[in-house]
């Protein structure tokens, strides 16, 4: 790894690679930029019903219709708000409970079928109960929200501290420590990957409660947009959101997928 | 003068749904202060069991074990127990690895601090104290995991197989290193391996173990006629090859 001299063969293969690199960014863009034309001209000439596909010019002039009277800010910040609120409550819920399970084999004893079922049930399912039993509001949105991603994050994290090296719990009772040493000093560190890969899958998860939530209580976010412009045929609407909602999707992703590279670099995993 | 360790008709099994294993059968023997004592047994015969027993991380069932006088309860902090890997962290420096037992206990004092860092220079350690373990070599985490044991100051050390992750090259060097440490600290040792030449090299008392469930076959006393060698030293004494082909025999003998 010497920077100063690299061989021409090294020059050669990071160059290649560079290149290879560009002409894939650059592939992506024109096929992405190729699909937007296709898509304008055929909405353009007829060849599509552009009342029910849409173009990429109607999209464009939605948001910018929406950005004028805030519209599409209230309702992308709520879904927003609504997902990280969920998030943030999932990952306290599945630690604490995990540490719980973890602290005791007979109340994972007892409980692990029960998490179980609850994991394998159709989480959509349970968004018309919410609603009957908590209301139409933000909170039950939340909760439809966390209940996707909180029986399956509860398992993986409780799987992720009892898989902990054996070895290593018992040199932390070697060196005089107790059950909430180990706990503190192996079993937490060394669960963190875990930990961050069970954030991955639930961030996504969330979203996807949290919409289904919208779709059935909401009088704003995301999933209320969604649902409100296919009963009203504004697709246009609908389509926004959608797009939105990528981009959102991909955006917390990608934060997570920082916060990923921060805690590797800083805690040398 | 009364010995450190006495360990009197200690016997364990281990329960499973499968059935019940006997693992040690009716052990005694003692150890004296500064000793270096060594254990060899065929594998699985119980040495580890042993150590845990003595470690008190497993409660003694029958039989008695008594550190200077006291019989065991519980961990005890005079015993430091090493075991075969170093599981040092690599989420924590160098440093915080060898004061992880002094964390834990809460006796980051300022003598015990100095005496941990006088540790680290002794021992060629401190210009590396704000390393990753990754970043040491194999001998180098062998003496960091043994001056993490030594931070707790025990009055006894147990060694579980402490050699048996590293090369043949490393192994000779590492012996060499913690044995002379563990002279040095003054520290009284019960080192378990399964290698005859490495127990000859290092112990003044062999503890010869039958299989499982162990029983003691023999206790062989260890004498080189000059008593400050070291392990190196000793593997070119003339009367190592005697001892080794003892213990070897005694071993090989299936002398029911
Ligand atoms: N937790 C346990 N439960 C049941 N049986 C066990 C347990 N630990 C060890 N044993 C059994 O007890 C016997 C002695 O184990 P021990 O680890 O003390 O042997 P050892 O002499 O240290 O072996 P090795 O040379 O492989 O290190 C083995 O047969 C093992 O299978
Ligand atoms: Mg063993």
């Amino acid at each position: 790894m010497d920077n100063e001299r690299i061989s021409p063969r090294q020059a050669a293969f990071l160059k290649e690679h560079r290149r290879h690199h560009h002409l894939v960014a650059f592939l992506r863009f024109l096929a992405f930029f190729l699909f937007l034309v296709l898509w304008e001209v055929s909405a353009a000439l007829h060849w599509i019903d552009a009342f029910i596909f849409s173009s990429p010019s109607r999209i464009l002039q939605t948001i910018l219709d929406m950005g004028k009277d805030h519209t599409i800010f209230r309702h992308t910040g709520i879904t927003l708000y609504e997902t990280l609120l969920s998030f943030v409550l999932v990952l306290l819920i599945s630690f604490l409970t995990a540490t719980v399970l973890w602290f005791s084999e007979t109340v994972s004893e007892i409980l692990e079928p029960w998490l179980v079922i609850l994991n394998s049930l159709p989480k959509s399912a349970l968004a018309p109960l919410l609603i009957v039993w908590l209301g139409a509001n933000t909170g039950t949105i939340i909760v439809a929200g966390m209940s996707v991603a909180v029986f399956g994050s509860i398992i993986s994290m409780y799987t992720a501290f009892r898989d902990t090296d054996e070895e290593k719990i018992k040199l932390i009772y070697t060196l005089g420590g107790n059950r909430m040493k180990v706990l503190q000093c192996v079993v937490i560190p060394s669960s963190i990957p875990s930990i961050i890969s069970i954030l991955k899958v639930n961030i996504g998860l969330c979203l996807v409660g949290v919409i289904i939530g919208e779709f059935l209580a909401a009088r704003e976010g995301l999933g209320y947009l969604i649902i409100y412009a296919s009963q009203i045929f504004k697709l246009n609407y609908l389509i926004t959101a959608l797009i939105i909602l990528c981009i959102i999707a991909f955006g917390l992703y990608q934060a997570i997928q920082k916060l990923e590279h921060h805690i590797r670099k800083t805690r040398h995993l | 003068m009364t010995p450190l360790l006495e360990v009197s008709h200690v016997c364990h099994a281990y329960h499973t749904l499968t059935g019940e294993t006997a693992a040690l059968s009716d052990l005694t023997f003692s150890v004296e202060e500064g000793e270096f004592f060594v254990i060899v047994g065929p594998s699985g015969c119980g040495k580890s069991t042993l150590l845990s027993l003595l470690s008190g991380l497993i409660p003694v069932e029958e039989g008695t074990i008594r550190l200077s006088q006291s019989p065991l309860a519980g961990h005890q902090t005079k015993i430091g127990y090493m075991l075969q890997k170093d599981h040092l962290f690599e989420w924590r420096t160098v440093y915080r690895n060898v004061v992880l037992g002094l964390e834990i206990q809460k006796k980051e004092t300022p003598e015990n601090v100095e005496h941990v860092e006088q540790m680290l220079k002794d021992y060629g350690l401190f210009a590396f104290k704000d390393s990753r373990p990754s970043e040491l070599s194999g001998g180098m985490r062998q003496r960091a995991a043994l001056i993490r044991t030594l931070a707790l100051d025990p009055s006894l050390l147990l060694l579980d197989e402490p050699f048996s992750a590293l090369d043949y090259q490393t192994r000779l060097n590492v012996c060499d290193d913690v044995y002379k440490i563990i002279k040095k600290e003054k520290k009284t040792a019960i080192l378990v391996t399964h290698d005859l030449s490495e127990a000859v090299s290092m112990a003044d008392r062999i503890l010869i173990l039958s299989k499982r469930p162990a029983k003691i076959r023999r206790i062989l006393p260890v004498h080189f006629s000059d008593e400050t060698m070291t392990p190196m030293q000793r593997r070119q004494a003339p009367e190592f090859k005697d001892y080794f082909n003892e213990i070897w025999k005694e071993l090989n003998t299936d002398g029911q």
